[in-house]
């Protein structure tokens, strides 16, 4: 037997994209969020109330992904924001290179901010970097107060924790103690911000597009 | 379930290896951390579906699992961490900090010899 030392990153070719990718936001001052969770969540609400709300103040585009259709897709652009559809065909997450292509039909240079929604999945997309500025994970209450516990590599890689669906909290119609999905999420992660909100009522969507005001400007200086 | 393009990744790059030292390769010993890991009995299945009627066929892979640790902000012991459980081994405190998770990586591949 003759043994041969590789040490390669067996995803490299997946961060060789997404570093080129990385380079192009960082090149055009672009922020680019990566929003995963699991189905369901509110991905799409979250941004299409998130559009509407910073109309005038900022542009955002948005790439979709999904397996199949462009159902999301065409729910942003009824904002008028554009968007891209991706349908990765029975893969779970997307990659890297899918973005690359996808952002050279997104109009960048008038673009504020690309928002990525991933493919509903709380455990795949956590490992294919896609050159984003940071990743957003979303967890709406009828889940459950233990995704932080039993999913920590998303909360321990993401830059925000967007609690979703808080109003479902009113009159106790769902168990889930929201100091404890705080609490666990920042032992994973000290420096992850949390943001609980009803994208579809309102709650806390004023602070959250602050933040994201907030963010853009940071990376246009 | 995307440990089928991890394994799609590794057999480009063991084939790559294989005609580059001109030899069968027998096994393949990759390593993962705790935020980045692959389902073994997944990875191999995907592996050998994808291997089949290739130079790949029949190699086998070894797969290692590597804790993340963590560093205790109170007795700044560094240990490895249960993150279902997460607190420091020695003094129980719940104050810590990650340390870079290992990456996914292809550590060796040993070849058949004459």
């Amino acid at each position: 037997m003759k043994k041969v030392d590789i040490n390669k990153k067996i995803l490299g070719e997946n961060e060789k994209f997404a570093l080129e990718n990385l380079f192009f936001f960082t090149k055009q001052k672009k922020i680019c969020l990566n929003i995963i969770s699991s189905p369901g969540s509110g991905k799409t609400t979250i941004l299409t109330k998130t559009i509407n709300e910073l109309k005038g103040k900022i542009k955002i585009g948005v790439i979709e992904g999904d397996i199949q259709t462009d159902i999301d897709a065409e729910r942003i652009r009824a904002t008028e924001a554009p968007a891209v559809q991706i349908n990765t065909e029975g893969a779970c997450h997307l990659s890297a290179v899918q973005i690359n292509d996808a952002l050279k039909q997104l109009p960048v240079e008038d673009l504020d901010l690309i928002f990525i929604e991933n493919v509903g999945n709380l455990v795949c997309p956590s490992a294919f970097e896609l050159g984003e500025s940071g990743k957003i994970v979303v967890l709406s209450v009828p889940e459950g107060d233990d995704k932080p516990a039993k999913y920590p590599a998303i909360f321990a890689k993401s830059k925000a924790l967007l609690i979703n669906k808080i109003d479902l909290l009113d009159g106790g119609q769902v168990d889930f103690d929201i100091e404890k999905a705080k609490a666990d999420a920042r032992r994973l992660n000290k420096d992850i911000e949390i943001f609980p909100i009803s994208a579809r009522r309102g709650d806390g969507m004023d602070r959250w597009c602050d933040w994201l005001v907030n963010q853009v400007e940071k990376s246009a200086q | 379930m995307h440990e089928t393009m991890v394994a799609e990744s590794l057999m480009e790059i063991i084939a790559e290896q294989a005609e580059i030292n001109n030899a069968k390769p027998v096994t393949a010993k990759i390593s993962c951390g705790t935020l980045n890991p692959v389902n073994d009995e997944v990875l191999r299945f995907a592996f050998e579906a994808i291997a089949k009627d290739t130079p790949c066929e029949g190699v086998t892979l070894k797969i290692e699992h590597k804790s993340i640790r963590a560093k205790c902000k109170d007795c700044d012991t560094i240990f490895d961490i249960d993150l279902s459980r997460p607190e420091c081994s020695k003094c129980g405190g719940d104050d810590f900090e990650l340390q870079p998770d290992a990456p996914l990586i292809l550590e060796e591949i040993e070849f058949q010899t004459e």
